[in-house]
């Protein structure tokens, strides 16, 4: 069967295989920069060592997070983490002329561009590349990161989604424009709340045909848009059980969504430490953690949900006795945390935390640990337990972020995928030279006129 | 041919224009700029005219940074229709992927066609100048946000930076534009600070046509260098000189030239005149001749311009011609400034590299 019509298929077909990407983040705790090998996070070099080690491995892709505006903690820049990174798009065209077949992802927000600028921006990337571009689709929006932007945080969090609709219909329709590679172009005019496009694209179609959609994104409505529109979502459920249960999930979205039960290729953010033997990879992960999350980062993190400053703990300490001062937790900006009663959660916290047994230091890296997204043990081991994602189809791959630059993928190049190759669940080379032949996508269609890809007006 | 040493050496960039997209093969970019390095150009240029077929420029010259070692990649960049904040990490972020040889022209869309795109309204005149202005003061701004030595990778204390060395620009088109008229369009402000370290070179040098520099537009202050165009070779230099007194000497000058030469046995004269099309080829002067022609007039314009940029009708055909004939002598008559070793644009131009305007204040963007 090809993969055009299991993709069309109304069943879902485990495709037998896993695949790699390599999400190089940077901004947060799981990039260690106190190691003696801990590399620069802007150099050039950096990137270039990190995206041939992962093409030597026959990684599907390499990934650009993005934030639009620097962490904030207690109302000043996060200083703790790692932090600054290049422009996504711009750095992954320097790659294109360093690398090959590894396709290049590029995060790019949905509130804080312009359609016809973004979608002719990743055509160029495409082209450049030869058809190895993706735009991974994300949302994020707050009048806060709106501040560095001219238009500003216009969005109601609501709204993003239906905003973020009309905006990849609208990129669909100007990739679509093109009749030949020589064109004439289609026209394409959007009407929108949010803002009117009248453009006629200038790119051609690419290798691929258009750059392939990933999303990421978790909430119901983000869920759905993913099985409306991409082609691979980037998952936030790694492990075993609720990736089966995500890709059930995704499977009934797809198929409401009108399209087939394989369309949309299910890649979750993990990571991975790994040695020889169990034992090894154990001592590993405490030297990994206990990088990640120093006593300061520790106090830190408390502090977010005390909104005050702790300095004063002893991060080998009990958890602090001292109430927090603000009513709902504050966040470090530009993280992920929601606010909860302040007040309850450190009680909670306390007792928690004196029932374990743990410090402050031990406390907060068992609750910023992605303890579901790491995979820990011998590469035979984890080789096992990827293989049997592979056999049931749980996931279609991984999304490793390292946690060391420029080296943190050496061993799982090395040493995990000759054992993946080797259960026959991994690729042995590049399918071809795009990323969506690499991926095994389907080619989309054109449509057949110029309004088949509109969108009502968002 | 001249036999006395000229007093000055000045440097020639080429503009690479649609390069790579010939037959869609986009390896072939990389090596024409590289073609473009060997022959001895000190920089490539990239045009963002919006043609059909042509890819951005900023992600053109991007490619070809790992690719060339020491010439200057120099890619067109709107002004009017981009955020400015996207536009100065995307330019910081092409300074980090060519080791320190990024430059910026800035350019104002004067386009019914680029408003509509992104749903803005028609911005012309005057008003060009100031958005220009705006979006060169935000880079800046942005580019100097963190100090050089922010990242400070403190195990002892547990900092990854020193976030006394990150700034807030506030910037805001209300305050910071005082001119009289205050800011044609509609004013906007941007937080800050940037989402990527300091470039290499601090900040990247600015270049701008010099009829968008000047009192109420781009001020000359705000650029490093500027396009000077003239409608015939012969006035080239004359307008120069013009420009540099009104520019002043802190500002290079950059003299245009179309160039069509005589090539593989077929006179300039029988030859299209680009692949611009006849209309940008309209205020811009243009040599078609020989290579020995165009050597003698080089060498005197170099006399009186930092540089030249040189539009090739042909890059593959020019870029032949030039670096077998004219590069060769120009650079035994000592016309040329040699090649800087690992050098950056900064260091092309002469410019040191500056301290960040932030450097000296006192308190950091938490104070
Ligand atoms: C695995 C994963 C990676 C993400 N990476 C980014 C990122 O690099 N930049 C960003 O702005 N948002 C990122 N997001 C945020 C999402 O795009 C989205 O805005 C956020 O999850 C809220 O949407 P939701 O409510 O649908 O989950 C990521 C989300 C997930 C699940």
């Amino acid at each position: 069967m090809t993969q055009h019509n299991r993709a069309n298929s109304g069943v879902f077909e485990p495709s037998g295989k896993i695949q790699f990407g390599i999400f190089f983040q940077g901004v947060n705790s799981g990039t260690i920069w106190k190691a003696a090998e801990s590399g620069s996070q802007t150099d050039f070099e950096s990137f270039r060592r990190i995206a041939q080690t992962a093409e030597r491995g026959l990684f599907a892709a390499f990934f650009l997070g993005e934030g639009l505006r620097l962490r904030e903690h207690l109302g000043r820049p996060h200083g703790l983490d790692v932090v600054g990174r290049p422009d996504a798009q711009t750095m992954l065209a320097a790659l294109a002329s360093v690398t090959k077949n590894i396709g290049l992802v590029a995060t790019q927000n949905t509130t804080y561009n312009d359609p016809a600028d973004l979608a002719h921006r990743l055509a160029s990337l495409d082209l450049i590349s030869g058809g190895r571009a993706a735009w991974n689709i994300v949302t994020t929006d707050n009048a806060w990161t709106g501040a560095n932007f001219r238009r500003g945080g216009y969005l109601d969090h609501a709204d993003r989604y239906k905003h973020a609709e009309a905006f990849v219909e609208t990129a669909k329709r100007i990739w679509d424009s093109w009749e030949t590679p020589a064109g004439p172009a289609r026209r394409v005019l959007h009407e929108g709340q949010h803002y009117t496009v009248d453009v006629t694209p200038r790119l051609p179609r690419s290798a691929q045909y258009r750059p392939v959609l990933f999303q990421a994104g978790d909430s119901p409505e983000g869920r759905s848009f993913a099985a409306r529109h991409a082609d691979v979502i980037f998952s936030a459920h790694p492990k075993f059980d609720d990736a089966v249960e995500f890709r059930k999930d995704l499977v009934e979205r797809s198929l409401a969504a009108g399209r087939g039960a394989n369309a949309v290729q299910i890649m979750p953010a993990s990571e991975f430490i790994l040695a020889p033997t169990a034992g090894e990879a154990l001592e590993k992960k405490e030297w990994v953690r206990s990088l990640q999350i120093g006593p300061q980062q520790a106090v830190a993190y408390l502090e977010q949900f005390w909104g005050r400053e702790l300095s004063g703990y002893d991060p080998d300490g009990p958890l602090p006795e001292i109430d927090p001062v603000v009513e709902e937790t504050s966040e470090t900006r530009g993280s992920g945390f929601h606010g909860a009663k302040a007040r309850q959660l450190a009680d909670q916290w306390r007792a928690e935390a004196k029932d374990k047994g743990l410090s402050i230091r031990q406390f907060v890296s068992s609750k910023t640990a992605r303890v579901d997204a790491t995979f820990t043990g011998s590469y035979t081991a984890v080789a096992d337990r990827l293989a049997e994602y592979a056999r049931v189809g749980a996931v279609d791959g991984f999304n490793i972020s390292p946690w060391l630059i420029p080296t943190g993928l050496d061993d799982i190049v090395n040493h995990l995928v000759p054992e993946l190759q080797e259960r026959g669940v991994y690729p042995t080379e590049y399918a071809g030279s795009t990323l969506r032949e690499n991926l095994g996508l389907g080619t989309p269609v054109r449509s057949a006129d110029e309004t088949a890809g509109a969108v009502r007006a968002s | 041919m001249s036999t006395t040493e000229p007093s000055r050496q000045g440097f020639l960039a080429i503009e690479v224009d649609g390069a790579g997209w010939d037959g869609g093969d986009f390896a072939s970019l990389g090596e024409a700029v590289l073609a473009a390095e060997s022959a001895g150009f000190h920089a490539a240029t990239f045009t963002d005219e919006p043609v059909p077929g042509r890819a951005n420029a900023l992600q053109r010259a991007a490619f070809a940074g790992p690719v060339t070692r020491t010439i200057a990649l120099i890619p067109e960049v709107d002004t009017v229709y981009t955020e400015p904040f996207h536009v100065s990490t995307q330019l910081a972020s092409l300074d980090y992927v060519s080791g320190g040889r990024a430059g910026w022209i800035v350019t104002a869309a004067e386009s019914p066609e680029a408003a509509a795109a992104v749903g803005r309204s028609f911005v012309s005149g005057t008003a060009l100048g100031q958005e220009a202005a705006a979006s060169v003061e935000v880079s800046r701004r942005l580019w100097d946000s963190w100090e050089d030595d922010a990242v400070i990778r403190d195990v002892a204390t547990g900092r990854y930076i020193d976030v006394d060395k990150l700034h807030y620009i506030d910037f805001d088109t209300a305050a910071d534009f005082e001119t009289p008229a205050g800011f044609a369009g509609p004013g906007y402000s941007v937080k800050g600070p940037s989402i990527i370290p300091r470039p290499l070179q601090g900040q990247l040098p600015v270049l701008a046509a010099a009829s968008l520099v000047g009192e109420g537009q781009l001020p000359a202050d705000a650029v490093d260098a500027v396009l000077v165009s003239a409608p015939t070779p012969e006035l080239l230099a004359a307008e120069v000189r013009d420009v540099r007194a009104r520019v002043g000497g802190s500002v290079a000058v950059i003299a245009e030239l179309g160039v069509v030469l005589d090539s593989r046995g077929q006179a300039a004269a029988g030859r299209p005149a680009g692949f611009d099309g006849a209309g940008s080829a309209g205020g811009r002067a243009q040599y078609a001749g020989s290579a020995d022609g165009l050597t003698e007039l080089l060498e005197a314009l170099l006399q009186e311009a930092d540089g030249v940029r040189l539009h090739p009708a042909s890059l593959a055909l020019e870029l032949d011609e030039l670096s077998r004939l004219v590069l060769p002598e120009l650079r035994r008559r000592g016309a040329l400034r040699p090649p800087v070793q690992d050098g950056t644009f900064r260091d092309l131009l002469g410019l040191t590299r500056p301290a960040s305007r932030y450097a000296s204040a006192a308190a950091g963007a938490g104070k």
